[in-house]
């Protein structure tokens, strides 16, 4: 087991370092941050100079070698946009998307979930096709849209919740939370109804077809014909069987989750990572962009690795044999 | 006290107490797309991070909302009369800094010499500048390297900081990249102003509070008694913000939204031009065009082609469609606020298709040509889609456009490249020292090491560089005037730039506010003051 972990471990260090290179490669034709940088009076001498201060004029594999070697150090430069370390506005942004992403995600596996179930055993009921039809708006609506939808209704009609950012946040040593505060409460609903709708959509069509294929198998049958009642059947034998692929799916959802926050937050303002990103983009801020491309990286990796340990804890028959799911 | 001086007196005291009454002071929470890069009064040289710096800094002197020059921390200033390289400047007493410490002539003199550092983002306004130096404590004298009659413009740039609290912080020097420490001064901010830092998160908001010791208070209404600043992208977003009520004042209203928000009843809009002009610029130098059609021949070169292409352009319809009657159509790339603009010079060629299409023939492309055109898409208001009409209108007269449009970053890269890596683009100017100066000697100077850095035109004349030279020795106001009149009776004439219009911005704030556009977009909000609602 400790070999596998390791041995992933290790996979994963390759496909970051594969990720910051590919990036890296990339970033020069996101534009030149010097333009940025410096006012409009800057004459061709200023350009030149803080080009060459910046180590700008190195050929792109100088350039990735300085910065894996600095990253190796935990130093990941000075932010080319705010004049601050980017770790440490890593560290700032990172407490606010994990906020949101976790609440999505709970949100949209607890409801999913329970919408799934119903509408395999309601299956012809009004509600369970109300709930289906619904969702096919969740899969096919861009999440742009339903949070601008979402802001017009609850912000601007009905003012019952902020229409942008976090809200007051309480500091915990360096974690910012919103959900110590009735305004940072409030100001999280709209988020994450947002982020988590599409993956609840997901999760419910998937427990519900999941279930439905699980009760037409074969122990399902014989656990009636002994007289089992239906509700022991429906959650205890069919519910678990459906889990185990949902979970799954729900794992590597949530990497998705916490590194794709990107629209969520632009649309709300929130301040995470994600609204960071696309300031650095936009400014081609190179240190940032660079460091959280590993951090996404990161996260996947690290989410994969934690769904093969729960996908073993979960089916008893990957426990017995080589312990190591063939995958 | 006689009875009638008592009688006064009250009468008096009852009127400033009514005057207190109806003045109300209130919090007011302010929005735009970005977010200040830092609140180091040197770092960064872009129009928001001055917006918010010049809250809690000021200058020596500052622009109103119409772009007209007032003393703010110099109370006056001259020329010495027997010496013309030495400015002199008086000022202001009792001036404190937000903790507590007196402002004086020391603290004048560190602030110019760190904004003349090389990591600053402003020395660009200082170049001309060889000293500065303390006359007395309250005297300033500014001596520049040959004569320079426009000195005092470039003051009201150059936010003043506290000598002492930038060297207990080590915040000496301006904001470096290179560094890979933070300084104190990006986030950290003593100065004079009207309002007192409390909390600044990037991205998210900055907080700041009334100054209620400020040096100028009797000058100024001053009603806002919380000023928080947050950066909103999305223009959805933001909009919805001010309707909910949930910010106050948005200084950037996307031109699609401004008629509905008009019809809000809760919602005031205000427009006014900036200080800004949108134009095309082409490469009238090469030999040849790379990417046009013709062979051995660069049709811009030809003046009578640049003539047919300023004539294709229909600006009229451009203001209806693309800007929705918020732009001020123009014929010159210089705002109608800055010293030199004539209403003769604003006037632009009417759209002729017929005439220039004769022109194109007589040049020796009667069945047009095609070309590349470069355009940024999220810098200026809607610039890509007035080069989509552009398009349109260039192919009128059968020149086939190709347009690439891409973000910023990468388009101003073109023009700024040397040699520039575009022949046809469109760039956005405005004028901070709002004088004719500026634009000649960035838009049509040779590009030289340190002069025509944004000339990606190619454009080199000699006798128009040197007339451009003279205007920075020249004292004599009339004669100054005199010359910049004649190089741009000459430049109109060459036609280097195709102009299209004067930006026009518009601010949307609650009702109780009537809060003037800014020319140079950087609202002063000591200035508010709320009607009674």
């Amino acid at each position: 087991m400790l070999a596998y972990i390791l041995r992933s471990l290790m996979q994963g260090l390759v496909v970051m370092i594969a990720v910051a290179f590919i990036a890296f490669s990339m970033f020069r034709f996101v534009g030149d941050p010097v333009v940025n940088m410096l006012g409009q009076e800057a004459t061709l001498q200023d350009r030149a100079e803080l080009t060459q201060r910046l180590g700008l004029n190195d050929p792109v594999p100088v350039q990735f070698a300085r910065f894996i070697a600095d990253a190796a150090r935990g130093d990941f430069g000075i932010s080319y946009r705010q004049g601050r370390k980017v770790s440490e506005l890593i560290l700032e942004r990172l407490p606010a998307t994990v906020e949101l992403a976790v609440l999505s995600a709970v949100f949209a596996f607890v409801v999913g979930i329970a919408f799934g179930v119903y509408a395999a055993i309601r299956r012809d009921g009004w509600i369970a096709n109300l709930v289906m039809s619904v969702s096919l708006i969740g899969v096919s609506l861009p999440t742009f849209l339903i949070g601008i939808g979402l802001i017009y209704i609850f912000a601007v009609e009905l003012r019952w919740l902020p229409s942008f950012g976090r809200g007051d946040t309480v500091k915990i040593g360096w974690w910012s939370t919103g959900l110590l505060t009735v305004s940072g409460l409030k100001s999280l609903v709209l988020p994450v109804l947002t982020l988590g709708f599409l993956q609840l959509t997901l999760i419910m069509r998937l427990v519900r077809s999941e279930m439905l294929e699980v009760m037409r198998a074969d122990f399902i049958r014989f656990a009636r014909a002994r007289g089992i009642p239906e509700r022991r059947i429906e959650f205890r034998h069919a519910l678990r069987n459906t889990m185990i692929p949902v979970i799954t799916i729900a794992g590597l959802q949530l990497g998705g989750v916490i590194a794709f926050a990107i629209v969520t937050e632009t649309v709300f303002q929130w301040p995470g990572l994600g609204a960071l990103f696309v300031n650095a983009v936009q400014f081609v801020d190179v240190p940032v962009m660079s460091a959280y491309l590993l951090f996404v990286a990161f996260v996947f990796v690290l989410t994969s690795l934690l769904v093969d340990l729960v996908y073993v804890a979960l089916d008893p028959r990957l426990r017995s044999g080589s312990a190591v799911p063939a995958k | 006290m006689k009875p009638r001086m008592f009688a006064v007196a009250a009468a008096l005291i009852g009127v400033s107490a009514l005057a207190l009454g109806a003045a109300e002071a209130r919090p007011l929470k302010w929005a735009s797309a970005g977010d200040a890069l830092t609140i180091d009064p040197h770092g960064q040289n872009e129009g928001l991070t001055t917006t918010v710096n010049q809250q809690m800094y000021e200058a020596l002197t500052e622009r109103d909302h119409a772009g007209k020059l007032h003393p703010l921390l110099a109370s006056s200033w001259k020329v010495l009369p027997d010496d013309p390289t030495t400015w002199e400047f008086k000022l202001q007493e009792g001036v404190k800094f937000h903790d507590g410490s007196p402002f004086t002539a020391d603290d004048v003199v560190f602030s110019y010499e760190r904004a003349m550092q090389p990591t600053s983002d402003f020395k660009g306004y200082l170049t001309s500048v060889e000293k500065v130096s303390k006359v007395d404590d309250l005297t300033v004298r500014i001596k520049t390297k040959g004569p320079n009659p426009l000195l005092v413009n470039n003051t009201s740039a150059i936010r003043i900081m506290s000598k002492a609290w930038a060297e207990k912080n080590n915040a000496t020097k301006a904001q470096d990249f290179k560094n890979k420490e933070e300084n104190f001064a990006v986030r950290n901010a003593n100065g004079t102003g009207p309002f007192i830092l409390v909390s600044r998160e990037s991205d998210v908001k900055t907080v700041m509070k009334r100054n209620d010791n400020y040096w100028a208070k009797a000058k100024v209404p001053l009603e806002i008694t919380e000023l928080t600043y947050v950066p909103i992208k999305q223009d959805a977003t933001r909009i919805a913000a001010l309707l909910s009520g949930e910010v106050d004042l948005v200084q950037d209203v996307p031109v699609q939204d401004i008629a509905r928000l008009k019809s809000q009843p809760k919602v005031r809009v205000t427009t006014g031009p900036e200080n800004r002009t949108i134009f095309f610029g082409m490469d009238v130098a090469s030999k040849d065009l790379k990417g046009d059609n013709v062979e051995g021949k660069n049709p811009f070169a030809d003046k009578r082609v640049r003539q047919a292409m300023n004539m294709a352009l229909n600006r009229g319809a451009i203001q209806r469609v693309v800007m929705r009657g918020e732009s001020i159509p123009t014929g010159v790339i210089l705002p109608p606020f800055a010293n030199g603009w004539t209403k003769e010079l604003d006037a632009a060629p009417a759209t002729d298709v017929a005439k220039a299409k004769a022109l194109l023939a007589e040049a020796g492309y009667p069945n047009g040509f095609s070309v590349t055109l470069h355009c940024p898409n999220d810098r200026y208001i809607n610039d890509e889609g007035i080069c989509q009409a552009a398009v349109g209108m260039f192919g009128q007269i059968g020149v086939k456009v190709n347009l690439v449009s891409q973000s910023k970053s990468i388009h101003f890269n073109l023009i700024q490249k040397n040699p520039p890596e575009t022949e046809f683009y469109l760039v956005g100017w405005g004028v901070p020292t709002f004088d004719s100066d500026y634009v000649f000697s960035y838009m049509y100077h040779t590009r030289t090491g340190s002069q025509g850095s944004w000339n990606a035109t190619g454009y080199s004349d000699k006798d128009v560089d040197a007339q451009i030279q003279s205007l920075s020795k020249e004292i004599d106001i009339a004669k100054r005037d005199a010359a910049i009149a004649k190089i741009w009776a000459k430049v109109k004439d060459e036609t280097i730039y195709l102009p299209i219009h004067h930006q026009t911005l518009s601010y949307g704030m609650n009702s109780t506010l009537d809060v003037p556009v800014d020319v140079q977009n950087q609202p002063k909000l000591k200035m508010v003051s709320f009607k009674g609602s």
